[in-house]
């Protein structure tokens, strides 16, 4: 049961995510990758991170993605002409990374495909993920804070019109 | 039970469709959502390792992944508005005006 729900996850995941980078129109990518955030949040559940697959679903479904909506309507759905005949070197660069991370998705399966994932599952992981966050990386959390802050001024310095 | 392996090629195949988006796409948008697919991968291998070794911390990593992740995209696109208000197209190519 647990094989068949990844099967099907990570197939959506795959045929959503070549969507989201392949189709021309920008609001059809987003909407893609919605599906494919979807995809990724059921894997994280299959390995018992229930906090996490919450997450995903609200922070990058919910939220991350929403604002690319959101830009994409304000800018009116810009497209780019001439995407169809990219330069050499970007079909070069392309294909020999593509073909880089292959190898390393190959060896990964050489690798540990038949380790399996042996440990018991972690139960309820929201009160162990808020023990770790406020205990030993109480610093990173509070450095996390100014991180947002300073990223919620540098947006709106950058969007502010001069007059 | 699902071999922790195939979670890995699942991400690293997320990742090189990401990384590929990054290279060859010329829009703007699709960069960003480039560069948050392959975050995501390397989400993913986190998770699937913290379950292999039976440690939370690996899912802490995501918590602060996800976080600068949201951090990440309000710039780039408050990035992406300032460029459309100034060259009334999001083509990454014609961001030339500082090249040697």
């Amino acid at each position: 049961m647990e094989a068949i729900i990844f099967y099907a996850a990570a197939l959506a995941a795959v045929a959503s995510a070549l969507v989201a980078v392949a189709h021309r129109n920008p609001v059809v990518n987003v909407l893609a990758l919605i599906v494919t955030f979807f995809c990724v949040a059921v894997n994280f559940a299959l390995l018992g991170a229930d906090f996490l697959a919450g997450a995903q679903v609200l922070i990058y479904a919910g939220a991350i993605l929403v604002l690319f909506l959101f830009v994409v309507m304000l800018l009116g759905a810009p497209t780019v002409s001439g995407e169809d005949n990219p330069r050499p070197i970007q079909k070069t660069l392309g294909t020999f990374l593509v073909a880089l991370v292959a190898a390393a998705g190959f060896f990964f399966f050489r690798s540990f495909s038949h380790t399996g994932l042996v440990h018991p599952d972690f139960g309820n992981t929201t009160l162990a993920l808020g023990r770790l966050l406020v205990g030993p990386h109480l610093f990173a959390f509070e450095l996390v804070s100014v991180v947002l802050l300073s990223a919620l001024i540098g947006a709106l310095v950058l969007v502010k019109r001069k007059h | 039970m699902v071999p922790i392996g195939h979670y890995l090629v699942l991400a690293s195949v997320l990742f090189a469709i990401g990384a590929g988006g990054v290279l060859l796409r010329r829009n703007g948008i699709a960069t960003l959502l480039g560069i948050e697919l392959m975050l995501n991968a390397a989400n993913l291998v986190f998770v699937a390792f913290s379950k292999q070794h039976g440690s939370l911390e690996g899912q802490v990593v995501v918590f602060f992944v996800m976080a600068v992740a949201a951090a990440e995209v309000a710039v780039g696109l408050a990035l992406l508005v300032a460029i459309f208000r100034r060259l009334q197209s999001i083509d990454v190519d014609r961001l030339s005006a500082m090249r040697w």
